[in-house]
């Protein structure tokens, strides 16, 4: 969907600053809310697409007015009373009343070293890749309402193939409720003249990772 | 610098108590349904705060410097590099290794969320995650390497690696002039985290003390 997070080539942000010596956590809070998202992610209740999709349903004043962690708070709340793991009269309460909801598996002290390890995404492949490195693609002009990894200022644009990924998960399908549904994973590379006119800096390309399916031959 | 002399994102003030509230319930109600636990929460939290940073990726360009076979292993499959060295705790897939050159200068960001390489890096700095980086960076390097007192010559081309899939961008800067003969552990002391996101370089060996 084109949300508020889809911040590519947006304008008048100021500028980036730097926190000297920052720390890892701002505020033990969100050191907590960065193990309830693992933990709950090990559920299966949902996973990362569905959780990156939620995220992107916080709606645009608050996306961009609180913190990242308060934003993942704000995605977990949400996830865990959509899957009835909790209610809205527990959370005002701050205890539990009702009966747990049965889950897949939870995390348990010694299964945490799972939460330190990125999963897997690769996937064996069902056929060829349609594209290899310095193919010419264009590509596609999507909207969809739904989750998806292609951002706005790489659609609708010609760009280069230069390297091919692998097979791997696609978060559309995931958050569209198609299941894994794996396809090829390519870096496609823009001159930044394609993406941003003439008056681009010459000098610059920027690359996105994109799906087969955004693509098509140029 | 007074403590609010700066704007970007983290709450302050009565807004982080609710927030802290708010938190703190849902930790509570998730104990007590049993979906989560609160060692397991302590753990993960020790394990970000203490065990993973910008060090690991520091011993890992540092080495790739030093070790050519090493450094082409790096740049054709660098989760596989990695774990096949043996020196380095196991990394997750995908992890892809790009190289500065004097031609070329690589700038990872994620526009659409903040994939970051957590295996190598440890978690994001809030610009990495913030509006101002993820909107400019794309479009205008230049001026963002700005915001980071890092220029350029006109003629290098910038690289700009947008981490929109599982995949996940290391940066290998350039190794500073005047470090021949110096061991790895020298080396890594020179190799910060904004040099591997590529808003900074390498440190100049005058810039450190022996």
């Amino acid at each position: 969907m084109n949300a508020m997070h889809d911040l590519g080539g947006m304008q008048g942000f100021g500028p980036v600053r730097e926190e000297q010596n920052e720390p890892v956590f701002h505020a033990p809070w969100e050191g907590r809310v960065l193990g309830m998202v693992r933990s709950l992610l090990y559920t299966r209740e949902w996973n990362i697409d569905e959780f990156r999709s939620m995220q992107e349903r916080v709606p645009a004043r608050t996306y961009l007015t609180v913190s990242y962690y308060h934003r993942w708070l704000l995605s977990i709340t949400a996830s865990a009373l959509a899957h009835g793991l909790v209610t809205a009269d527990e959370l005002e309460a701050g205890r539990a009343s009702g009966q747990p909801k049965a889950v897949a598996q939870t995390m348990t002290p010694g299964k945490e070293k799972v939460a330190f390890v990125r999963g897997a995404f690769g996937r064996t492949p069902a056929g060829e890749a349609r594209f290899k490195p310095g193919d010419r693609v264009h590509t596609r002009n999507l909207h969809p309402a739904g989750h998806t990894r292609l951002p706005r200022y790489a659609r609708d644009k010609i760009g280069t193939i230069e390297r091919v990924h692998g097979c791997h998960v696609f978060p559309d399908a995931v958050v569209a409720g198609r299941g894994e549904d794996p396809q090829w994973l390519y870096a496609v590379a823009f001159d930044g003249r394609e993406l941003w006119g003439s008056d681009a800096d010459p000098a610059l390309v920027v690359s996105i990772d994109a799906f087969e399916p955004y693509l098509e031959h140029a | 610098m007074s403590a609010h002399d700066h704007d970007h994102d983290h709450d302050h003030g009565s807004e982080l108590s609710e927030v802290q509230l708010r938190v703190r319930a849902l930790e509570t109600v998730l104990t007590e349904k049993g979906y989560v636990d609160p060692t397991v929460l302590d753990r993960i939290v020790e394990h970000f705060e203490t065990r993973v940073g910008p060090h690991v990726g520091a011993r890992i360009v540092a080495r790739a410097w030093t070790d050519p076979a090493f450094r082409a292993a790096l740049l054709a499959d660098a989760t596989r590099a990695v774990n096949e060295s043996g020196s380095f705790e196991p990394i997750g897939d995908h992890l892809v290794a790009v190289e500065n050159t004097p031609e070329q200068h690589n700038v990872v960001v994620c526009t659409l969320c903040s994939c970051y390489p957590w295996d190598v890096l440890g978690l994001p700095p809030v610009w990495y995650k913030s509006a101002p980086y993820r909107s400019r960076v794309v479009m205008d390097p230049r001026s963002v390497l700005a915001d980071f007192r890092v220029s350029l010559p006109e003629g290098t081309r910038v690289r700009v690696w947008d981490s929109t899939a599982e995949t996940r961008y290391l940066v290998v800067p350039e190794r500073p002039a005047g470090t021949d003969g110096w061991s790895e552990e020298r080396l890594a002391a020179l190799v910060t985290r904004d040099s591997m996101i590529g808003t900074g370089l390498a440190l100049d060996p005058a810039e450190v003390s022996s």
